[in-house]
């Protein structure tokens, strides 16, 4: 960290008052540098380099990070060891930068229907790659449009006239030397986003473009010389890159989320704003209960989504092992369930950050306050490595599997076990619902099974739903499609269930006693406010009486109180350096107001006193009328 | 040509497209009206805005006032003048990329709070442009809280004028539009001080630029606050004043006076300026976010209408995105919303139109309610419609984050409209003093305004529903709805009053009950806008399909509502929980059944092409060309690649491999 921040190579001008080409030119500039640095200091671990880059870049994104992310370990786990010798090391010294090209204009989470074709020509040995339609132009990889001279390209494969499905070609797009587009490729860049301006996400478009057949990756499936296709042995192995990089978004949540959280609780604590009682001084708005019930169920959620990132990481680390020796009999829950985790953790950070910035009233609209950045920086992952809503519906998929086996008389296991229940209780013809459940609300344990009990309750609908519609003669697609809100409805309580359940486990972790009830405190106030905002789900469900539901409403507010004086402890507890914090409203020292004025004075509009415009259409305006 | 995946969906519209159009409008003779300004605007290159996602803060400044500019010029050309019906279209077509809409507000502020003499000196000046003005209110440390302002005026007798002063940094102005690089002029609040005596803000009217060189006058410190997450067209300006001096003829004064010897005189009722900006309020609301919403949506439903994505069932064709039922869960209760809040937009006009003529008659009587009503719905349709613009930019997928969709700006302009003329939370909870009041006052057989009397009616029940149809009378969920804005009231009520009696201090009882208090308010006003969606319902014939289609929207947006608050309505077992699962079944029913008139419900609004500017929802679905093109375009494949030459050459070849 120190060795970033104290390195003057890294200092810029504010990102914000950068044109896109210019913010584009600082991040290439920056990470030339690091991948210099990284080697003079000898940086190799992996985590190391992350903390490096993240300083580096103070958690934005940068045109390489495709090639670092994606091209490297792709090439290292899907190339043959002879592949390996002709691009790893190139790669390696950036002699070639790569990207990965999967996304096309028409298609995205729905892999299979990707239309850019790779025909294999065995007269010459070689593939040749198209662009068919517009709707199959590669559209939005990272680093593509101006930085990348290779792509690893998905297409379609065509050999001896038949289709095999997508496979990963290695396909040089840029001259080494000039750094312009090769004859059959069209490639450029896709124009301003809703942030990322840094990020050359690029278009590619090919005119029977041949790459060798040594091009191929073909570490699993190869085709021969003469066009013989030969098989993979196994596909299920790809899940395990998509529930690492889903873990990485759920850690994201927390992280963008934590930022958002320290800068409107430090800034809340330093505005001041209207009257409580007549005739007193303006107090923090930190004191309005309004503002505390919009921040903390926040920063609750922040510690929440941590432990869950933790945790996501930790059991992929665990069943990595048993993977490569080929047990993959764990794989299927943490994939239903990170995809499920991935959805419900972005979205909630994704809501947060924006409460935060509306909390931090008119100033958390100006781009000083770092909110609006962190906030387009952030909003994609409800999109990418999988759009929420289609992640939600493949935890269902599991969840709905789970609870048809244990109707038919089995048992499951991990974090669905509670739907064995369910078959037990069927011994009575009798709705889960009608199940009693004596929820203690200050007790999380408690409140872990009182979601539990509509997770169950949930699913179970879902399920049942599900099961209706099929009886109604429906398709099996048009069924699932016409319960498919209730079946996000039960992914939804599923993953609540599960990260309140994760955070309940960790308290008992923590040995310090003090740390311990505050973390207490959270974890109520997160398990409780979730109750509140659901109250229909455990009304409906009997889990809870009307009167209890006075009593979580009541006791969340107690709990706002409760965490006022520590709130402002808890954020810097995420030790957030001011300059990857980048925003004048949460500054560490809370000099709000004069650092504003310094960062205004810096604006582009302020260059000169008077502005051209003046000259240029005001005054001859004014001599006119 | 028109993409044929649209084309089908407008082949089977069960209403005249057309006559709707009409009646958002107001009557076919406004329709024709608006698409006259429009054309005139659009074919005029001055105002394209083809390339504003490309432009810089600098260019689209500079572009702004250059349209301002040229606009005035077009306005004499064509005939229209600043009070005309026509004006209205010229911002929608605009969309708000134009500079001096606070010239506009200085404007305003001086015939409402200045005297007759005043009036007669600065708005001619103003006309002509010889002058541009500002209003210059929020301070840095502080913004809806106006007693709270720091810059102070201090009369001075000697010379008969005011010293104008920003005592310290969280006193500088802060955010006004126009004024951190155009304005000559602006109205500055302050504190008076006479004699040492303070009397509160008042408006003053400050020179800020010189008229000659526009260079700022000497003691004052003005420029822009830098990049904000939208209105980059506007240059939002910091003013700081040092010992600025202005004549004593410069505190506008129609209703308090400083005489030459120090004297301060108030005349006359500030009511009516109180009304003022009570109107302010709503007058935002259609352009500034309806309209916002009712594009957005045109984008969505016509962009799902265009993307196909996975096969519902193998070997078919991969299936629109509009026809997965949680596609149709995200979009159209947003359409629901846009026509909900346009209906209450109308009814809200109606009412503020009729508050002005009692008002001109001196009857002051509606004055509170009408101050409930513009607060809480300010708050309420600016935030539903802010959390509807972010829905339908994620229910576009990937290209949805593309500035090219036009969803993202759309987006981040909108949502300055939940803090600007009131920050939400506030104006809910001002919302919620009238409602307590009004209910002890029902409670005490007191007469109460006519849009609260329901408050009067509560009484035990439970919702007669007994079929998922049911849910489909207008008459079952209002009553629901009632019920639940009356019961979360009256809890937070008894919660207040026993907080008091217990002896907590009634701002501390208060501030323990604002999370209640906001609740009950956004209630009330959901209520309200149901109520008049039914009633606007009602009073539609079916000529061409219209009742009928709308009918089927306005239950979409009342299931809809109980769908998303499902606890407020079980809570107290107003519906039980097999009702709730009706609700459930006919609310996802009615989205298979609008999902068929999706399209030409969005057409119905008739935005033009240009209007919306977005690559995915052109009239003619060509999405995927257009983006292409318009990408193309974009300035970074335009220019050299100013990166290369200087670090990706040197990196890629081969400075590394000596490593």
């Amino acid at each position: 960290e120190a060795l970033v921040i104290n390195d003057p190579d890294f200092q810029h001008e504010d990102l914000n008052f950068l044109s896109r080409s210019q913010r584009y030119e600082q991040a290439i500039r920056k990470s030339s540098l690091m991948v210099l640095k990284l080697r003079e200091h000898g940086i190799a671990d992996p985590d190391e380099i992350y903390w490096f880059k993240s300083f580096v870049h103070r958690g934005r994104p940068e045109p390489l990070d495709l090639h670092l992310g994606m091209f490297l370990p792709t090439l290292l786990t899907q190339a043959t060891p002879e592949q390996q010798d002709r691009f790893f090391m190139p790669a390696w010294n950036l002699e070639i930068i790569g990207t990965y090209a999967q996304t096309e204009m028409g298609h995205g989470t729905h892999l299979r229907g990707l239309e850019t074709t790779a025909t294999y020509d065995p007269a010459t040995q070689e593939f040749i790659l198209n662009s068919p339609t517009v709707t199959s132009i590669k559209w939005w990889p990272g680093g593509l449009g101006k930085t990348s001279n290779h792509a690893i390209v998905l297409a379609q494969l065509y050999t001896q006239g038949q289709c095999k499905g997508l496979h990963a070609f290695i396909v040089p797009i840029r001259q080494l030397g000039t750094h312009e587009p090769l004859p059959g490729i069209t490639v450029g860049d896709i124009g301003p986003k809703f942030g990322y301006d840094e990020m050359d996400n690029g278009y590619l478009k090919m005119d029977n473009f041949r790459i060798p057949r040594e091009n191929m990756l073909m570490k699993y499936a190869q085709v021969e010389p003469d066009g013989t296709y030969v098989k993979p042995l196994n596909d299920k192995l790809t899940y395990g890159t998509m529930v690492f990089i889903r873990s990485i978004i759920v850690g994201d949540s927390a992280r963008s989320l934590s930022r958002a959280c320290t800068i409107a609780i430090r800034y809340s604590a330093v505005r001041h704003q209207s009257e409580l009682k007549a005739g007193e001084p303006e107090p923090q708005i930190l004191d309005y209960q309004t503002q505390q019930y919009k921040l903390f169920p926040l920063l609750a959620a922040a510690y929440a989504f941590h432990f869950v990132g933790a945790y996501i990481k930790d059991t992929y680390r665990r069943i990595s092992g048993d993977i490569i020796e080929g047990d993959l009999s764990e794989l299927p829950e943490l994939h239903a369930l990170t995809a499920g985790l991935k959805a419900f953790t972005s979205w909630a950070a994704n809501a947060g950050i924006e409460e935060c910035r509306m909390a931090c009233g008119g100033h958390g609209y100006s781009r000083c306050s770092g909110l609006p950045d962190i906030y387009v920086t952030f909003t994609p992952s409800c999109t990418y490595e999988g759009e929420n809503t289609v992640m939600m519906l493949q935890t269902a998929r599991f969840l709905v599997k789970s609870y048809t086996q244990v109707s038919s008389g089995q048992r499951v296991t991990g974090m669905v076990s509670y739907l064995n229940d369910l078959s037990r209780q069927r011994i009575q013809p009798q709705h889960v619902a009608a199940r009693p459940v004596t929820v203690r609300i200050n007790d999380p344990v408690s409140l872990v099974e009182a979601y539990k009990a509509r997770a169950a309750r949930l699913v179970e609908a879902a399920a049942k739903n599900l099961q209706a519609e099929l009886n109604h003669r429906k398709s099996k697609e048009d069924a699932w499609n016409r319960t498919s809100v209730d079946l996000v409805r039960a992914s939804e309580a599923h993953c609540h269930y599960v990260i309140v359940k994760l955070f309940t486990a960790k308290l008992s972790e923590i040995s310090n006693a003090a740390v311990r009830a505050v973390m207490t405190e959270l974890c109520l106030l997160y398990a409780l406010y979730g109750i509140s905002k659901n109250t229909g789900d455990f009304l409906q469900a009997g889990i809870l009486t009307d009167t209890q539901v006075n009593q979580v409403n009541q006791h969340v507010k107690e709990l706002l109180a409760i965490i006022r004086p520590n709130a402002v402890a808890l954020v810097d507890s995420f030790d957030f350096h001011d300059v990857h914090l980048g925003s004048v409203l949460g500054r560490y020292d809370g000099n709000v107001y004069e650092n504003m004025f310094e960062w205004a004075k810096k604006s582009p509009l302020n260059k000169t006193e008077v502005h051209e415009s003046f000259h240029k259409h005001l005054k001859p305006m004014q001599a006119k009328l | 040509d028109v993409n044929p995946d649209l084309a089908s969906e407008r082949l089977t519209a069960s209403f005249s497209v057309e006559e709707l159009t009409a009646r958002l409008d107001g009557g076919a003779e406004h329709t024709r009206m608006r698409r006259a300004v429009v054309e005139a605007i659009e074919k005029d290159p001055v105002f394209s805005r083809e390339n504003q996602y490309f432009q810089s803060q600098n260019e689209r400044y500079e572009a702004a006032v250059k349209r301002a500019v040229y606009l005035q010029k077009k306005m004499r050309e064509m005939g229209w003048t600043e009070n005309g019906p026509e004006v209205k279209y010229i911002y929608r077509c605009l969309s708000g990329d134009v500079a001096f809409s606070l010239h506009h507000i200085f404007m305003r502020s001086i015939s409402v709070l200045g005297s007759d003499k005043q009036v007669a000196k600065w708005i001619p000046l103003a006309t002509e442009y010889q002058i541009i003005g500002s209003y210059a209110q929020t301070e840095l440390g502080h913004g809806t809280y106006l007693q709270g302002l720091e810059t102070t005026a201090v009369f001075d007798i000697a010379s008969q004028e005011f010293i104008l002063n920003t005592p310290k940094i969280s006193a500088m102005k802060w955010w006004p539009g126009d004024m951190g690089r155009s304005a000559t002029h602006t109205v500055v609040f302050a504190q008076l001080y006479v004699r040492g005596k303070c009397y509160g803000v008042h408006p003053f009217i400050v020179q800020i630029r010189s008229l000659r060189d526009h260079s700022p006058r000497p003691g004052v410190t003005v420029g822009d606050i830098g990049p904000k997450m939208n209105f980059e067209h506007i240059d939002n300006g910091y003013l700081m004043l040092q010992n600025v001096r202005v004549p004593r003829e410069n505190m506008l004064s129609k209703f308090c006076e400083v005489q030459p010897d120090g004297t301060y005189v108030r005349r006359g009722s500030q009511k009516i300026n109180y009304f003022t900006m009570t109107t302010v309020r709503i007058s935002i609301l259609s352009e500034e976010v309806i309209l916002p919403l009712m594009k957005a949506c045109t984008i969505a439903i016509r962009y799902s209408a265009v993307r196909r994505q996975s096969k519902l069932k193998p070997g078919e064709q991969e299936e629109k995105i509009l026809d997965y039922q949680t596609q149709q869960q995200k979009v159209l209760p947003q359409l629901a919303a846009a026509y909900a809040f346009h209906f209450i937009n109308i009814y809200l006009h109606e009412l503020f139109n009729r508050g002005y003529q009692e008002i001109q008659g001196r009857n002051f009587d509606s004055l509170p309610e009408l101050h409930a009503f513009s607060s809480g719905f300010k708050a309420t349709v600016t935030q539903y419609c802010t959390s509807g613009l972010e829905i339908c930019l994620r229910a576009c997928g990937g290209h949805g984050y593309s500035q090219l969709s036009g969803l993202p700006s759309l987006y981040t302009k909108a949502l300055a409209s939940c803090i600007y003329e009131g920050e939400n939370t506030v104006l809910f909870l001002q919302t919620a003093r009238f409602l307590i009041k009004c209910f002890m006052a029902a409670s005490a057989g007191q007469p109460i305004p006519p849009s609260v009397t329901y408050l009067s009616s509560m009484k035990p029940g439970k919702c007669p529903a007994k079929d998922k149809l049911d849910f489909l009378s207008p008459d079952i969920y209002l009553k629901a709805y009632e019920q639940t804005a009356i019961r979360l009231l009256s809890s937070s009520a008894a919660k207040l009053q026993h907080l008091i009696q217990s002896g907590v201090e009634k701002h501390e009882a208060w501030n323990q009950c604002t999370v209640q208090l906001v609740k009950a308010a956004k209630a009330h006003c959901h209520y309200i806008t149901v109520k008049n969606f039914v009633e606007t319902v009602e009073k539609l014939d079916n000529k061409a399909g219209i009742q009928k289609i709308m009918k089927h929207l306005c239950d979409l947006f009342a299931l809809h509502g109980i769908f998303s608050n499902a606890g407020d309505f079980l809570y107290d077992g107003y519906l039980s929980g097999a009702q709730m699962d009706l609700v459930t079944a006919s609310y996802l029913d009615l989205l298979a059944v609008i999902r068929k008139d999706a399209v030409p419900l969005v057409d119905a609004f008739n935005f033009t092409d240009k209007s919306l500017n977005s690559a995915l929802g052109s009239y003619d679905g060509q999405v995927y060309q257009r983006l292409y093109e318009w990408a193309q375009k974009s300035p970074t494949n335009q220019q050299v690649n100013p990166a290369y030459g200087k670090y990706l050459k040197p990196l890629l070849q081969n400075k590394l491999s000596k490593l």
